[in-house]
Formats: structure tokens, sequence, C-alpha cells
């Protein structure tokens, strides 16, 4: 979207993404999304009285591999109290970092090649979650107030881009490539849907070149597409608004999904005073070189790198195929891809497949092979399997599982193998042996002939090139 | 009453059993708790559990520990599973711990039997046990004069012979001001040295728990049990715990001591010269003494009255009503949290929390907070700039001998003042002994306060059990 009349989008991120360890951030509770309410649970994160917390150093060493990638620096660090009350948040103040956190700077590089700076990535602890029943659905009013704990001290890292972004697609592009690199580095699984990475805009809009315009904060995005849609309502709004002769008030503002608008949640004169201080019950954190370096050592392959290697196994990409290779990687599924084609599978074939069907069901690729996904590729590739029928064994094996070679018989779909097509068809050349010279004198018309009566033979599993082919290799 | 080295071998070698002594030790705080609201609760279930552990211990031929059936009062603001902790607070009257605090552990582990849980200044606030919301402690040596605090019902307990050992808390004084006013022997450790898991947090960068004991040997023997690596507290020093007994014999010869004149300043005649007679003891056993000035010290109350309020004001805010404790219903949760707490907490615990949230707001943080911290680290240099030229420091526990209850509950910057020359310690997280060393007005004994850096725990018992031979005890 452009916006009228020379107007500019600025947006700056703030991704927050919840650390997939096996422990929460400061206690041995378990990290798991979906428990009984109030299960996972103990004195330090019910923050009962006389508990201490102690640092989890996987969060670290997640929150480092996370600045690593944005090429960051790892800073000596420390943790302060942000203090506020809040029902879900039972200490009443945050454990988060301040002024010194454990990465600083940094960039991510977009695939359309722009590049946008980080600020800084940050740990801290979640809050519980709160549920509340009657009037808006919101704390104020609330006839009832229902709150699980179990997500109460789960370590979050929060990563602040500046305000480089200049439209809702490359906010986008950024979230869905940010998204990437946490899935690459094992912090996250991304999944905005239950929460794991959570984004708050920036927004402010300008003419060119002019300074920044006052900035309103959209909370509530839990998707790509609410960023992308909250971005570009929020630009017009404020447009209109100064269009208007009016001015733009700093405020943070709530997206609604459902009416597509955002609306005030409280404004900025009475924003509270969190009075910041260090955290007394840690210590500072200062991640020594060789720790670093282990972590470092640790890291996988990041998307961009990822992406440039699946590319290079296209001959003249289009840019269709370069687009399908995005997909593959933003899904993960280039691991697949990879082992397809190192077994004989054509890349495009390969990529192609991965970016539609193996995509349409992603959340079934968990549990589907690599084996699985080459056998049948392999089989459409011999023609052995047409396109549709491989699509189908495809769809099949994704959903209930099983044996490639068995889904497409029980389907009725597998054809002849060559070996037993080259012997239905040497046998057929005996019992024709007029039209077989005739064939041989070079009538091509008696190929079908053939054919038909291969796939007399077969009830139809032949596959009609392979019988050709037969055909001319005994001509 | 014995000594609990003494118990502990009785104990031990079955010339007594843990229960006996038990019964003693409830037997005297019946006679004596009503009149000087030294226990919160008695925990007379869970310390016969605790005692016949011991005693099956002992029974099967095993080693039940270096405090073996040694009964000891807790101090109300450690957590002890399943019985009642209460800071002295209404806001959490009622609520039992589902956990144990490091210390309590260490302490059933090494074979003691802690008896209950004593009275406190409301969240520790306080110097007198005046402020605790459940009424005054009072002054086993003359009930009509306070104990001294925050820790005055664990002092009291231990001063009256109800138990041989207690243990504190002492944030900027209040086990050794409370165990000088009582008459007996109290340490402030290192920082660091004792596990504050389950100490609930008054002051967290300078909370820290010690012993009370009558004598500097029994002190030892509990801080040795107290003290080590604990990692549920990250701010836990990683040493094991120190070896302390077998040094207490050590003695002062050939050391340099300064006796410092912010330590003394402003502090009764009386006190001065017991200071001054326990210099002139040290120099009989060897050591040479010096004056010296420190001027930093003068600004630690002024700091400390920013950096512990303002952490309190943090640290109790989860006192809201929400998960435990007390709660008094209003139309939302915001009343309900404002409701609870301005019913739940007394005037005190108010006043700091008011002056802490003010100390870090936004505008307010670099003049006040800002420039404690500064100061704060100015006073650590000051120590260590000490340490350079004496082994360890003497002064004053308290510029006074016990008060009459009352006489300063009204104004607090008269009750700040008794702590004066005990903050300066906590500000730099290092060690502090007070040991009972003479008597002024009224006969009430008179505390002899020595101070040393960092993990001079076995130099300043060794000390303090000087001062206690030339005083006359055994």
């Amino acid at each position: 979207m452009t916006l009228a009349n020379g107007w500019e989008i600025v947006v700056g991120l703030e991704v927050h993404t919840e650390l997939k360890t096996a422990s929460k951030m400061f206690c041995g509770c378990a990290n798991s999304f979906g428990a009984e309410p109030n299960t996972n649970i103990c004195p330090v994160c019910l923050g009962l009285p006389g508990s201490l917390p102690v640092l989890n150093e996987r969060a670290v060493e997640l929150a480092m591999a996370i600045g690593m990638a944005l090429h960051s620096t790892i800073a000596p660090s420390t943790f302060h109290r942000k203090n506020y009350f809040y029902p879900d948040m039972p200490k009443d103040f945050q454990i988060s970092q301040y002024d010194l956190p454990i990465n600083v700077g940094g960039y991510l590089d977009l695939p359309d090649a722009s590049r946008v700076s980080i600020e800084r990535a940050h740990l801290e602890e979640d809050t519980g979650k709160s549920t509340h029943l009657g009037g808006t659905g919101r704390l104020q009013g609330a006839e009832r107030s229902l709150v699980d704990y179990n997500r109460s001290g789960v370590p979050l890292v929060e990563i602040v881009s500046g305000p480089d972004i200049r439209s809702s697609a490359q906010a986008r592009a950024y979230a869905q490539e940010l998204r990437g690199i946490l899935i690459a580095t094992g912090a996250s699984d991304g999944r905005m849907e239950e929460g794991s990475m959570r984004i708050d805009a920036n927004v402010s809009i300008r003419k060119a070149n002019a300074p920044f315009g006052t900035r309103c904060e959209i909370k509530n995005l839990n998707s790509l597409r609410s960023l992308q849609r909250a971005i570009d309502y929020e630009a017009l709004r404020q447009v209109e608004l100064l269009e208007g002769g009016g001015t733009v008030r700093q405020e943070t503002r709530h997206w609604d999904e459902l009416l597509g608008e955002t609306s005030t949640m409280r404004v900025k004169e009475d924003a509270d005073d969190y009075r910041y201080f260090r955290e007394p019950d840690l210590v500072d954190l200062a991640p020594d070189q060789s720790w670093q370096d282990r972590v470092r050592a640790g890291l996988s392959p990041m998307p961009a790198e990822r992406r440039q290697k699946l590319a290079a196994r296209l001959i003249d990409p289009t840019s269709a195929q370069l687009d399908a290779v995005e997909v593959v990687i933003d899904l993960g599924l280039d691991d697949l891809v990879e082992r397809a084609v190192d077994e004989g599978v054509s890349a495009t074939l390969a990529i192609s497949r991965a970016a539609n069907e193996l995509a349409a069901s992603i959340d079934e690729v968990k549990n589907f092979s690599s084996e699985s996904f080459t056998a049948t590729l392999l089989m459409e590739q011999r023609g052995e399997l047409s396109a549709t029928q491989a699509k189908t064994v495809l769809a099949e094996l994704l959903t209930h599982g099983g044996d490639p070679h068995e889904v497409a018989r029980e389907m009725g779909f597998e054809q002849l193998s060559s070996s037993s097509l080259g012997a239905t068809v040497a046998a057929l050349i005996e019992e024709h042996p007029d039209e077989w010279t005739r064939y041989r004198e070079g009538d091509e018309k008696l190929a079908q002939f053939f054919i038909g009566q291969v796939m007399k033979l077969t009830k139809g599993q032949a596959n009609g090139k392979s019988v050709v082919a037969e055909l001319q290799a005994r001509r | 009453m014995k000594t609990a080295v003494q118990i502990a071998s009785d104990v031990q070698r079955g010339a007594s059993s843990a229960d006996e002594q038990l019964s003693l030790s409830l037997e005297a705080v019946r006679a004596r708790n009503e009149e000087l609201h030294v226990f919160l609760y008695v925990d007379e279930d869970g310390a016969r559990e605790a005692a016949a552990r011991v005693d099956d211990v002992i029974a099967k031929g095993d080693n039940a520990g270096p405090l073996a059936g040694v009964p000891i009062a807790i101090k109300d603001n450690v957590c002890q599973r399943g019985v009642p902790t209460t800071c002295g607070s209404k806001i959490l009257q009622g609520w039992r711990p589902p956990y144990s605090a490091t210390v309590i552990d260490r302490l059933l582990a090494a074979g003691a039997v802690p008896v209950g849980k004593t009275n406190l200044d409301e969240f520790a606030m306080g110097s007198s046990t005046e402020n605790s919301a459940f009424g005054p402690t009072r002054n086993p040596l003359c009930p009509s004069r306070v104990p001294g605090g925050s820790s005055g019902g664990s002092a009291a307990a231990v001063a009256a012979d109800m138990t041989p050992l207690a243990i504190g808390s002492d944030t900027g004084g209040s086990i050794r001001q409370p165990a000088a006013l009582c008459g007996i022997v109290g340490m402030k450790p290192t920082y660091g040295l004792v596990s504050r898991y389950g100490l609930i947090a008054f002051s967290s960068s300078l909370d820290q728990i010690g012993p009370f004991a009558k004598t500097v040997t029994d002190a030892a023997t509990l801080l040795e049990v107290l003290a080590g690596h604990d990692p549920m507290d990250s701010t836990s020093l990683p040493e094991p715990s120190p070896s302390l007994v077998a040094h207490l014999n050590d003695g002062v010869a050939g050391k340099r001591i300064g006796v410092v004149t912010e330590l003394i300043e402003g502090a009764d005649d009386e006190i001065v010269n017991e200071v001054r007679r326990a210099l002139q003891a040290f120099r009989d056993a060897g050591a040479t003494v010096v004056e010296l000035s420190i001027p930093e010290l003068r600004l630690g109350l002024s700091a400390y009255y920013l950096i512990a309020p303002a952490e309190a004001s943090s640290n109790l805010a989860r006192y809201d009503g929400v998960r435990y404790g007390l709660r008094v219903d209003a139309a939302d949760v915001t009343a309900m949290n404002e409701a609870t707490r301005t019913a739940g907490f007394g005037d005190e615990v108010k006043r700091r929390i008011m002056l802490g949230t003010y100390a870090l707001s936004a505008g307010y943080y670099d003049a006040y907070y800002g420039q404690a911290l500064k100061v704060r680290t100015q006073m650590i240099d000051a120590f260590a700039r000490a340490y350079r030229e004496v082994d360890f420091l003497v002064g004053a526990t308290t510029p006074t001998v016990a008060f009459a209850i009352g006489e300063k509950a009204s104004n607090p910057m008269a009750m700040y003042l008794s702590d004066v020359f005990t903050i300066p310690t906590n500000l730099a997280g290092e060690a502090a002994i007070t040991v009972p060393f003479g008597t002024g007005e009224a006969d009430l004994p008179i505390g002899v306060q020595l101070l040393g850096p960092g993990r001079s725990e076995a130099q300043l018992l060794s000390a303090a059990r000087v001062l206690e031979l030339a005083d006359g005890r055994p």
C-alpha cells in the first residue's frame, strides 16, 4: 500500500519470542504450552515470599544465538526490575533487562535486499495469563478474573528494530525473516497462534525526508496478516488525522482483528513509571568468550544462507521458482527438499511439491519422513505416477502416513515397474509379429496398438510414454 | 541453661535426649511467653517430630549432627514448610509456606529442633519489635524496655533461656542491635555467606541471616551449620562453609585493630567506656590498637534509608491480595489491591514503601536512589582502605542500652538513629559481630561491635572470644 500525497510510513517493531527451553527462566518448572492451568508452578515462579530467582543458562544461550544471528554485539549485561501492579505478574514486578541488554545493535537483511537495523535483543520473563469474564473481556470492569501462572517466568527475548521499516509489506517480510531466524537458532517454534511470538508495532507517518512524526504503539498483533493490516489501517488513520488539521497523540492502541481497527488503550500521559532498578537477587551476566564461541559453533545456517544454497540447485531459476524457494525456507522444508535432491529428485520438482503440496498441510509435515517425500517424487519422476497421482499420494501420506509404494498401490495408482512392463511388451511382440514388423519399418501409428494392448493387460496401470520407450528399445 | 554445644554433646552421647531438651525449652517458653511475647507461634508438634527423628538417629548409633537435639528459635520472616509465617504483619496472617528456607533444611540436617517463630518488627522494619502487628516483645532482662529489633523475639528467646540458639536477619543491624540490648552474641555474616532462599525479603541487597547465642562458641557452631553455597540463591558465595570453631582460640596477638571515631561518637558515655575497656583487653591480649576516622560512615544512615526502602517498595509489591494472605474485597482489582494493602500494612511499612517508591520515581531516581548507590560505593572503598591499615575495626553496637517501650515509637528519626553504628556493615556487605561486654544504666548489658572485611568471620569470632574471656565468661 502506498500512501497518498507523499506521506511515508515509518515502522519499528518489537518482537517478543518465548524461548524453547525445557524449564522456565528462573526456576525448574516445565516450560510447556497447553498444560492444565496452574500445574507448572513453584514458589519461585509464583513469587512466593522468600523465593529467589536463579538464571537458566540455556535461556542465555538461546538469547546469544539470536543476537549472533542478528549480528549483535554480545555485551556484559544486568537485570532490572520493572515495577507495576498486575494480577498475572506474581511479584508485581517483571525481571527484565534495561540499560544494559545482552545483545546490542545488529541488523537483519530481508530477501528483497533491504536492511533493517536492530537496536537490542534482551532477556526478560513472561507473565501469567489472565482470563477476564464479563464486561469487555479486559481487566477493568470484569466480573471475575482467572489467572493461569503456567506461563509466569517463561523466558522471553524482546527484539527491538530501528525505525527503518517503510511499508507494511516490509514489516511483514521482517517479521517473517525474523521468525525463520528464531526457528533456525532453536530459540523458538515461531508459533504466533500460540503466542510464542508476539509483535508490537510502532507506527508513525511523515513526508519524505521530514523528521519522524509522533508514533503510536499497536498491541495484539497475533499474525503476520494482522501486522500488515494494522499498520495499513493505522497509517491511513494518521494521514486522515493530519490532513484534517489534527495531530497524532502518542498512545498505545489495541488492534481488533474482527473490526479491522485500532483503538486507544492508554495515552502517554498516564503511562506507568516503572521505577526500574537493578535486580538485587541476580548477579551480572557477562558470558565469557569461550561460552560465546561454543554457542556460535552450534549455530545452524540461517534462512538467507539456506535460501541461497537451495536457489543454487536451480538452473536459471524463474521468479516463480525463487518465490517457491522462499516459501520452502520460511516453512523450514529445505531439509526435506535437499535430501530428495541428493537422492536424485530434480530440484524443480522437489521445490515445487514442497512449496505447494507440503505447504498446504504444514501442520502434518512434522510427522512426515524425508524418505516418503523422496520415494513419492522419484516414482513421479520415473513416470510411475502421474503428477496428479503423485499429489494425491502425498496428501494421503501427510494425513494418514504409510509407505508410498503401498499407498500408491492401494489407491490403484501404481503403474507397472519397468521390468514387468518390459516383459509384457516382449510377450506382446511375440504374439503380434506382423504389427511389430510394420512398427519396426516406421509405421508409428502401431505404437498406439501396442499401448492399447498393454493397457488392456495391465488394467490401465501402465504409463504410455514408458510403453513407447520399451518399444523404441526393441526396434 | 546449658550451652548449645553442651546440649548437643549430652544428646549425642545419650546423657539426655532431644525430646527432653525440647520439653525443657517448651517449659521455659510457657513460663514467660505471655509476659514477654517472644514467640508468635510455637510449633510443638513439628518440634516433637524433629526431636524424635534426632533421637532415632542416635538410637541407631549414628551421629545426629553438630546441633543434635538443640532447640532453636526462628525469626518469623524465615519460611518453614507448613508453619505459619507472618513477618509480623497482618497481610500474611494465616499464610503457611509450602516450602522451607535453605537454613531450615540445614538446621534440621544438623540435628537442631526448631521450636517456633519469633516476633519481629513488621517485615523486619524497626529497631524495637514495637512495629509488630501482633504487639511488642519485652526485654527479658527488664520487661518495661524493648529487646531491640527487628529480630527482638529471637534475641529475647535466647536471653530468656527459652532456646540456647536463635536465627535472625540483619538488614541494618537487626541481629546485632537486639543482641546488644539483650546481652547476647549476635553476628551479621558477610553478604552471601548464608543463603537467603526462604528469607522473606525486606531489602535484598542488605538482608543476611545470622546467629544469636549466649556464647561465642555457640554462635560459631550455629554459623558453620547455616553457611555455605546454595544454588538456590544467586548471590550466595561459591565457597563451602568456613571453618570457624577450629579458629576460636586464635586470639588477637599481633593483630592491628582500629577503633573508629564515627562508630562511637554520639554513644552514651557508659557505652564508650566499655568500648575503651574492650580495647585495653585487646592490648592485653597482644594486639596493637590505633584510632582512625572513616568520615564516609556518617553518610550510611541516609544512604540506607533510601536503598532499603527502595528495594522494599518493590519486594513488598507482591502482597496485593491476589494469591495469598489477606484480601480485602472491593469493586475492582485495583481497589482490592489498595484496600488490602491499606488494611494489611502498618504505619512504618507504609512509610518506607512511600519513601522507596519516591526515591525510585522518574525525575527523583538520580537525586535519591542513584546518589545513595554512590555513597554505598564510597563506603565500600573507605572500609577497604581501612582494612589495608588494620585487621579489624571496633566500635559500639548501639548508642544506648535498651530503651523503654514507647520511648521512641512515635519518633521515627530517633528510632532510625539506634542503628547508626550497624548500618555501614550492611551497605558494605561485610561481617560484624556484637559481643556483650560490661553493663550500663540499670545494670543493662552493653554490646561491643567488631567489624571485619568480607569472609572475616573466623577472625571476628576469635576476637569476640577474647572479649568474652576478658569479661569473665568461660
